[in-house]
């Protein structure tokens, strides 16, 4: 992949997810978030992590988001009254935020090991799915197990959240 | 301009975490909360993809259990939201609002 190319997905990604934060409606925060998530996706792709990219386009952009957008038209939301906002509670969360993205931008670019390009794949070295496959299924099998538990348990969890009568 | 380096990825990923975070402290609006919530989740899981590519095995291969957890992580994510959704929902019935300021009800 070209190098300009994981600039512009980064400053992408950056720019949509700031939009996500700063705009006032929900439903043009959502959409944001489904173009940083596609630019993120990009950024696997650039990674040589073909597969990772195709999951985060189907999962998080594609359900997530749609579930996001279905839950926000369901409450009808609109964009919030300016309320008056406390200033201190506004200049700490600020402050915060600042002081934490400027402690790990100094980190990560003085991280000494991190100063090289990724070493070049060796030729057909593209089947990242069969890899990973063979992790899951062989080494992680319990995780996958333990992880199928917990998706039944959040389905079944999530139907009794939903029902009109909670007892 | 060369090739992006390990450092790159993680600045953009640290960069990405702090917008994440700075949804959570400074937005009232319970559903934008969780957007940035899953914006910090991502921004883990790109780090962990960028040291998993620049961590290459002896055959030259990048380092699979990185992507694997992601996957696990993604799965996870993916479950918290519907669960977590399914709450606001519930909140919304119960309150008619999504604004934290107004759900005080253990405030002291």
């Amino acid at each position: 992949m070209h190098p300009l190319l994981f600039w512009i997905f980064a400053g992408m990604m950056l720019l949509f997810a700031a939009l996500v934060v700063l705009h006032r409606s929900p439903v043009a925060s959502a959409l944001s978030l489904v173009v940083s998530f596609l630019a993120l996706a990009a950024l696997f792709v650039s990674l040589d992590a073909f597969f990772l990219g195709v999951i985060q386009v189907l999962v998080y952009a594609g359900a997530v988001m749609v579930l996001f957008l279905f839950i926000i038209m369901l409450l009808d939301l609109k964009a919030e009254a300016r309320r008056k906002i406390n200033p201190v509670a506004f200049g700490g969360g600020l402050l915060v935020t600042a002081a934490l993205a400027g402690i790990i931008a100094k980190m990560a670019l003085s991280y000494p090991e991190g100063h090289r390009a990724a070493p070049a794949l060796p030729a057909g070295a593209g089947d990242d799915v069969r890899h990973i496959g063979l992790l899951i299924f062989s080494e992680y099998h319990l995780p996958l197990q333990v992880i199928g538990c917990l998706v039944l348990a959040a389905t079944i969890g999530v139907i009794v959240l939903s029902k009109k009568e909670l007892h | 301009m060369g090739a992006p380096t390990l450092n790159d990825y993680l600045l953009v990923s640290g960069l990405l975490f702090a917008i994440g975070m700075a949804g959570v402290l400074l937005r009232r609006n319970i559903l934008i909360i969780f957007m940035g919530l899953e914006l910090m989740l991502n921004a883990a899981n790109l780090s962990l993809v960028a040291f998993s590519r620049f961590h290459t095995s002896a055959a030259g291969l990048p380092d699979f259990n990185g992507q694997v957890l992601v996957f696990f992580i993604i799965t996870v994510a993916a479950a918290e939201v519907a669960v977590g959704l399914a709450i606001i929902v519930a909140l919304y019935r119960l309150r008619q609002t999504t604004h934290v300021e107004d759900i005080n009800a253990l405030k002291f």
